[in-house]
């Protein structure tokens, strides 16, 4: 037993990956039917008059967000966390039958609250608040399903082996710790049913009010990304990059640095989703002024990445895998660079309610988030199914498609954002208005246009993502586990 | 410290936590007594408005149309006087939206009229060419939930002190007072004899009808509540 490796046991990582392949999918379609009903309004009424209820834009939009957020990445998480969590901390998912049961209940549940979270949100049933939609029957199951979560990332390290936390296990925690303190603040409701004995079980009331209801949605919405789509796949990244290439991370100070930074600052940043609203001013520059400064750490991990790929840069050009770590840490600078740009007041006045911002979150989605979570899948596969990953040349051409299916969406957006701003704040020499609303709607029509072919390019390669995955997992080549160090064995 | 912390999970998960957790507290917390008061002339929603509330809700109009407006020249020349935090004072949930796929709604009560709306809800495009909004027309059909309307007033009222039936000072100088009914069923009453005046300026047969009938549609609610924004 003692010189025998461990034998980690991945049923419950192979649930999440099949979770998150199956939602990523479903929230990427239902966000290019998006696009296309933008540019063509008539896509509205696909499935009919009939059914234009529960078809169009204003029902399928949060579902998209929620989909894309809580089915895709969250399910990416999971499906990570039970991989890397084994393996940083030296014990198998095995040894403890109470893991074992309560990571079975809580995909089940997840299961559960998906269903409930589909049904609901055509239907109509919705808070209204972005990203915390549910109402609080769902919210109870979300809090439960949590819940159990954090007892699989603490009841994993109460019987680790391994004495020393691994960066990765750090945002991990975070992650958890992060979600479950503003989920619970931004969802706090109270059921309208039980205290007037009437009207929809369902339904409830905020218990915040008009710009304090905002404050706290924004400090919720803003951190949902930073606990969402920056610490975990940060965790993902700090694994799947040094164990793919075979290079130990760069700087290990530089990773506390931008750790700890990291977790005083974002939280901070929420203040500029509210520039010129009603909330006090020393609270909006207090929000522009740490977006700005979110610039140190997000970049200190991204250069420690890019540095651990020092002396062995021949291998983006050799391993597609290597390809999707490093784009996706290109894109996760150039989105935090971004980001700040547009928190800076006299940029903000121009960008806020137009579709710069939509662009800003799709090239961190899409290019940071989906790319990292689609290469940790891939570099997981041969490992969890023991055979090489099926088709190298495939993962190569969903590589290029879906960049380029980014940069159109993000270039597209930024001219129609851009100008959309322009014409709203334009006035003739008399002072007039020199445009009227509609005039800023039907320029952007090309622009909707080029976004929902870039889209659509994207959601193509997720089936060669899924394909490839699929065949991997029934009919890739068997290997040994020799065969497994560092780099992928994948077919030609 | 930050070895000690890697090899002391409880400590750290505490150490991350108060870390996340400080810039919520300084920043959320001293704004709550404050910005709840209301401003002068601003009112608790009807049953009927706040019915239309959650058809806006339900469908999401939020997710295309703010209701906020930002002090700039342009904004006010467009939509009105800019947003003041008191007037939010009962919105729960805030509805500032995050996107202008359309334009602001913070004040379209004051130029946009009931048949306007009814017109733009069945078909967008004729009222305005060019429009990418989708026909909400399945709200002619589709009843108003009264009763949750009702549900929402009583909670407010009962939780957050929200002032139905008291005396509210308005912009002139007067008092104005929102009646929350005594029951469900005067509540429905109330709201019908709202939906009355609404539909009183509609062109929809089969919607006269209905209101004729005692039933409230969502475009009715709809229109309250849109007609209310000011």
């Amino acid at each position: 037993m003692e010189n025998r490796p461990l034998e980690y046991d991945y049923t419950i990582a192979k649930l999440w990956m099949f979770m998150t392949i199956v939602l990523g999918i479903v929230g990427m379609l239902i966000g290019v039917v998006l696009a296309w009903e933008l540019a063509f309004p008539s896509v509205n009424l696909v499935l009919g008059e009939g059914l234009a209820e529960y078809t169009n834009f204003s029902r399928l939009r949060p579902l998209h967000t929620d989909a894309v957020i809580f089915g895709f990445t969250v399910s990416g998480i999971m499906a990570t966390w039970f991989y890397v969590g084994q393996r940083v901390l030296k014990v198998s998912m095995a040894e403890s039958k109470f893991l074992m049961v309560t990571a079975k209940l809580q995909f089940a549940l997840y299961l559960l609250a998906v269903v409930a979270i589909v049904g609901s949100l055509l239907l109509g049933i919705t808070t209204s608040k972005e990203y915390a939609e549910f109402e609080w029957p769902i919210d109870i199951l979300i809090v439960v399903i949590w819940v159990l979560f954090g007892i699989q990332i603490f009841g994993l390290i109460g019987i680790r082996r391994e004495k020393s936390l691994y960066i990765s296990v750090w945002y991990y925690i975070a992650t958890f710790l992060g979600i479950a303190m503003l989920y619970l603040f931004n969802n706090m409701e109270v059921p309208t049913a039980l205290v007037s004995g009437a009207g929809a079980w369902y339904h409830s009331v905020s218990m915040y009010a008009g710009t304090n209801d905002a404050l706290v949605q924004w400090w919720y919405g803003h951190n949902a990304v930073a606990f969402g789509f920056t610490v975990p796949i940060v965790a993902m990244i700090y694994y799947y990059l040094p164990k793919e290439s075979g290079q130990a991370v760069y700087s290990y100070k530089l990773s506390l640095l931008a750790f700890w930074g990291l977790m005083f600052v974002y939280l901070w940043a929420g203040g500029h989703h509210l520039l010129f609203s009603t909330v006090p001013d020393w609270m909006q520059t207090m929000g522009s002024v740490f977006s700005v400064v979110l610039i140190l750490p997000s970049w200190g991990s991204a250069i420690n990445m890019l540095l651990t790929m020092k002396g062995e840069w021949n291998q983006v050009a050799t391993n597609p895998l290597i390809k999707f770590m490093v784009l996706a840490s290109t894109f996760y600078m150039f989105s935090t660079l971004e980001g700040p740009i547009q928190a800076i007041k006299s940029v903000n006045a121009l960008a806020h309610f137009t579709d710069w911002i939509v662009g800003h979150v799709h090239d961190g989605v899409l290019g940071w988030v989906s790319f990292m979570i689609i290469a940790a899948l891939l570099h997981m596969a041969p490992r969890v199914y023991k055979r090489e990953i099926y088709s190298k040349s495939l993962m190569n051409t969903q590589f290029w498609i879906q960049t380029l299916g980014v940069v159109l969406y993000f270039t597209s957006m930024w001219i129609a954002g851009i100008t959309q701003g322009m014409m709203w704040r334009a006035h003739d020499e008399f002072g007039n208005l020199a445009y009227s609303f509609i005039d800023t709607v039907t320029v952007l029509h090309p622009y909707y246009t080029i976004r929902a072919v870039g889209g659509t390019l994207y959601l193509l390669g997720m089936f060669m993502w899924a394909w490839n995955m699929y065949k991997t997992a029934t009919a890739g080549r068997r290997v040994e586990e020799s065969e497994l160090q560092n780099a992928s064995p994948m077919a030609a | 410290m930050f070895h000690w912390l890697e090899k002391h999970p409880f400590f750290f998960a505490v150490a991350v936590f108060v870390t996340i957790a400080f810039a919520g507290l300084i920043e959320n917390l001293p704004n709550f007594a404050e910005a709840s008061q209301p401003t002068i002339g601003t009112k608790p929603y009807s049953t009927l408005e706040l019915a239309g509330r959650h058809v806006y809700i339900k469908n999401s109009c939020n997710a295309c149309h703010s209701q906020l407006i930002r002090p700039f020249k342009s904004e006010t020349d467009r939509y009105g006087h800019y947003s003041l935090s008191g007037e939010y004072a009962y919105d729960r949930p805030f509805l500032w939206g995050s996107k202008r796929t359309g334009p602001d709604l913070m004040r379209v009560g004051n130029y946009r009229t009931t048949d306007w709306h009814e017109n733009h809800m069945k078909d967008p495009e004729a009222i305005v060419p060019g429009s990418i909004m989708p026909a909400y027309r399945w709200m002619f059909k589709n009843l108003a939930d009264i009763d949750t309307a009702y549900a929402e007033q009583v909670t407010v009222n009962k939780v957050f002190n929200v002032p139905y039936n008291k005396p509210i000072p308005t912009a002139d100088g007067g008092t104005a007072t929102v009646k929350l009914a005594g029951s469900l069923d005067g509540a429905k009453a109330d709201a019908l004899a709202e939906a009355k005046m609404i539909a009183a300026d509609m062109k929809d047969q089969d919607v006269k009808d209905m209101v004729a009938n005692g039933q409230v549609p969502e475009i009715v609610a709809l229109i309250a509540y849109l007609n209310s924004l000011k």
